[in-house]
């Protein structure tokens, strides 16, 4: 609908963009000597780790760098003939929303939590003097059927909390394209959700792209989305644009090692093949573990969540076991039981021959140290205030092992992770999510646990950086002959390091079967849906070709 | 909401009870005989017996709470020991410029801090945001009652624009009552504006921060609304915090205040009944204040549910 408008080749326009970063910085320029461009009806990729810029080139295009931080030193950028870095603050914010629109990545944060969504989305149009449903323009509800959000007329009334993060990120895009812009931009927008919301995700922005033929500047670290979805690729890193060209063709024949890297480092659906003894002894297992929340008062109706149950497990030593489901499936409320993080209200957890599902916290104490966890955000799970080295030795010496000691196997695990042993007195923020995380599995090592649970421990890792806390996740499990139970949302990664896999859907196990298994011949309908939302399934990214076989077995 | 309401009135019943039990506990077990002092120097001890029979003070102390108690319930609350009138009385004569002092410095802090905050929250760094943080560690500085003096010698002595004491009711005469309550006002608001603003501003920034407030410079929405309808509206729940707790500390406040510009509130009665140690005047005076603090932070925490969706109860 808004081809005639546009001009049919290039919307946007980066010349030889450079953008200095405040004094004091590990390099001199965010960005330096970008250029790239966008087309009317074309999806381009913006790949590269944290870091390399690509989120800086997109805050500059749409004008949203953090003033007086960052500041565009030489180039141009074209959108629609003008170059936005010479237009006044007015000029860019009639700009803003209306002709370049842009989408973020933490859906969970990005709408205003106090306004009705549909409020939100009416506010771009007020903010550009125009009125939904008049003028010749979409009504509300009008929008939130185009991004297919059921019953609109009840669901504008809503406010963010009581949507899902799919959801979210679905009026997100219909806020963005309430005016059709001619390009829309998109951080990382699917990096915070499911595998299969994600997939749902990246079909509307084709389809939405598909009607009103705008540009697409795409800006991803994960090879499988671009694979799904990039009509032509750039790669970044450091700032700098290391290769571009169409999908197909870096895809196919990358020409710069970091670009190879970037591709091999994407996840396969192909279960890592490995020797696995079938009677080492159980580690971990779980009876009819059984969580419900509820509530309820003289003056309230009660209320039932059945969070988990009936979740029956079993976990050798030496293994991997891998939990598999979307958020709220409860494989994490299964992981935080398992360690009495919380308490189960119904089943059995033995650690080896011990119950401890159903202990008393004074006769927990000393088997705690047997199993240890990882969370997620590697960000927020290190004590800011203390020194990597202190968190380390915290768990031990609690459990009265000498501090010198402890200090002995700090050095030690620090070296296993690969963090320089000569860091223990830095502190957290010095260090990337990467290295954040690995620190974090120092911290569990130290306690010298049987089991250890990752609870989505890489899914907040670029794939790079994942790949790489994967192999050290399945090298420390062989070096110390430990069990680990891997919750994850990505089946793709549990094919790396699982053994075998239970698929979790609403509180239930729905499909619990060795890795090659499941991949190859997988019962269950959710287990099916998991498998075909993975993002680039069609593509084997370790040999740089299509992957016809995984998808004729996956499809039969 | 309703429910929460009510419920929440319900609990302010086993609140108050507590606070009965230990006020009149308190009198009870501070030093000192009420009786004896009622007497005087020159008392018999007949005359300490008389009066305490009088006052019911030689009953068993349980009998005395339970009787007290129902009187309370009644609306009783006793006879002023020094000047001999229903203490509920003496309490409903003094309210209304007391609370007119209350009231009036609460808008005035609300209406001055909130913006002062918000705008210098804006200008995060720059030269307004510097001049509303220092103005802010000032009013923390100076206590009450030295500002009270210096603003009564500039403007009623020195410039001559306000009277140096009394109070008007605004039922009288809504002019004179400005003009009588302006310096109060003004000397009991500084620091809640300095405190106030200072909330605002660190809530501001911080919301400014926000992933939302991005998402609304990327839909174009102007500056104005950006700060009015997304920072703002998302930093009232910890500055109503902070205001409820001004008017809470604001009640204690104004016995300096009322005492220093004369005006004839609880403020000054709470100092005239400990000076005449007139116990059921201060009971009297404690319950009132506790009942106050209880409905204040009543209304604040239902001002949270309106604020913020998130928040029900």
């Amino acid at each position: 609908m808004n081809a005639d408008r546009t001009p049919p080749h290039s919307i946007l326009e980066i010349r030889d963009l450079t953008v200095r970063l405040p004094p004091g910085g590990d390099r001199t320029n965010a960005v330096e000597n970008v250029s790239m461009h966008v087309n009317a009806g074309e999806i381009v990729c913006v790949v590269g780790e944290s870091g390399s810029g690509k989120s800086v080139t997109a805050q500059t295009v749409i004008g949203l760098l953090p003033r007086e931080q960052l500041t565009p030193t030489s180039g141009s950028v074209i959108f629609e003939g003008e170059d936005v870095l010479t237009l006044s603050r007015e000029r860019m914010r009639g700009l803003r929303g209306k002709r370049i629109s842009m989408i973020f990545q933490e859906p969970m944060t990005a709408l205003n939590p106090v306004v009705r969504v549909g409020r939100q989305i009416a506010e771009v149009f007020r903010s550009h003097g125009l009125e939904p449903g008049r003028g010749g323009m979409p009504s509300i509800s009008d929008l939130l059927e185009s991004v297919r959000l059921p019953e609109p007329e009840r669901l504008q009334n809503s406010y963010p909390h009581q949507l899902s993060g799919g959801q979210r990120q679905r009026i997100m895009i219909a806020m963005a394209l309430a005016l059709s812009p001619s390009l829309l931009l998109a951080d990382e927008p699917t990096t915070a959700l499911d595998v299969t919301t994600q997939a749902r995700i990246l079909k509307l922005i084709r389809e939405m792209q598909d009607r009103y033929h705008n540009g697409v500047l795409f800006i991803t670290h994960d090879f499988g989305v671009v694979a799904e979805i990039a009509d032509r690729v750039v790669v970044m890193r450091d700032g700098q644009v290391v290769e571009q060209g169409p999908t197909d063709r870096i895809l196919r024949n990358p020409q710069q090692d970091y670009t190879r890297m970037l591709i091999s480092a994407v996840p396969s659906m192909v279960p890592a093949k490995r020797k696995r003894a079938p009677d080492a002894p159980v580690a971990l297992r779980t009876e009819n573990l059984a969580k419900t929340y509820g509530g309820g008062s003289w003056f309230r109706k009660g209320w039932e969540v059945k969070a988990a149950e009936a979740v029956n497990l079993e976990l050798r030593r030496g293994q991997t076991l891998g939990i598999v489901g979307e958020s709220g499936s409860g494989k994490s409320t299964v992981a935080r039981c398992v360690v009495r993080l919380i308490d189960p209200t119904g089943g059995k957890v033995y650690l080896g021959d011990t119950e401890i599902g159903n202990v008393r916290l004074r006769e927990l104490k000393p088997m705690r140290k047997r199993i240890q966890i990882i969370f997620q955000d590697p960000y927020r799970s290190l004590n800011p205030r203390r020194s990597i080295g202190k968190s380390l030795i915290e768990g031990p010496t609690n459990f009265g092992v000498p501090e010198r000691e402890a200090w002995a196997r700090a050095v030690q695990l620090l070296e296993i992770v690969g963090i320089d042993p000569d860091a223990h007195a830095r502190f957290p923020h010095q260090f990337s999510g990467g290295q954040r995380q690995r620190i974090c599995i120092a911290r569990a090592l130290a306690m010298e646990p049987d089991v250890l649970v990752a609870d989505e421990a890489v899914s907040a890792l670029d794939v790079s950086v994942q790949a790489q806390v994967l192999d050290l996740l399945t090298d420390i499990r062989d070096r110390f002959d430990l069990s680990v139970l891997f919750i994850t949302h990505d089946l793709r990664v549990a094919a790396q390091v699982c053994d075998s896999v239970a698929v979790m859907h609403q509180g239930r196990v729905v499909e619990y079967e060795p890795v090659e298994q499941l991949f190859a011949a997988p019962t269950h309908p959710y287990t099916r849906e998991l498998l075909a939302a993975a993002p680039g399934r069609h593509w084997n990214f370790q040999a740089f070709c299509e992957a016809t076989e995984t998808v004729a077995a996956l499809d039969g | 909401m309703a429910l929460y309401i009510l419920r929440r009135l319900l609990a302010v019943i086993p609140v108050m009870l507590v606070v009965a039990v230990f006020v009149f506990l308190l009198i009870r077990l501070g030093p000192g005989d009420p009786a004896a002092q009622l007497a005087g120097d020159a008392a018999t001890a007949e005359d300490i017996q008389r009066i305490r029979e009088r006052l019911g003070l030689h009953l068993p102390i349980h009998v005395q709470f339970i009787t007290w108690f129902g009187n309370i319930l009644q609306g009783d609350l006793g006879m002023s020991i020094a000047n001999n009138r229903p203490v509920s009385s003496l309490i409903l004569a003094r309210l209304e410029p007391t609370l007119m002092l209350t009231l009036t410095t609460i808008i005035f802090v609300v209406l001055v801090a909130v913006p002062l905050g918000a705008i210098a929250a804006w200008n995060h760094g720059r030269w307004i945001d510097r001049a509303v943080m220092a103005f802010s560690v000032l009013g923390f500085s100076i206590p009450v009652f030295v500002l009270a003096y210096i603003l009564i010698y500039v403007f009623a002595m020195w410039l001559g624009v306000a009277p140096v004491q009394g109070f008007v009711s605004p039922t009288d005469s809504l002019y004179r009552f400005f003009a009588h309550i302006a310096l109060p006002v003004l000397s009991l608001s500084t620091i809640y504006i300095a405190l106030v603003a200072r909330i605002t501003r660190a809530t501001v920034v911080e919301t400014l921060g926000e992933d939302y407030i991005r998402t609304a410079y990327s839909k174009g929405v102007r500056d104005r609304d950006i700060l009015l309808k997304h920072a703002l509206r998302n930093s009232w729940v910890p500055v109503v915090t902070v205001i409820g707790i001004s008017i809470a500390a604001l009640i204690g406040g104004v016995v300096v205040t009322e005492s220093v510009y004369n005006i004839p509130g609880l403020g000054r009665l709470t100092v005239d009944a400990v000076l005449a140690s007139d116990y059921p005047v201060i009971q009297g005076l404690i319950l009132v204040f506790s009942f106050t603090y209880v409905l204040i932070n009543l209304v604040v925490d239902i001002t949270y549910a309106a604020l913020d969706p998130r928040i029900r109860y």
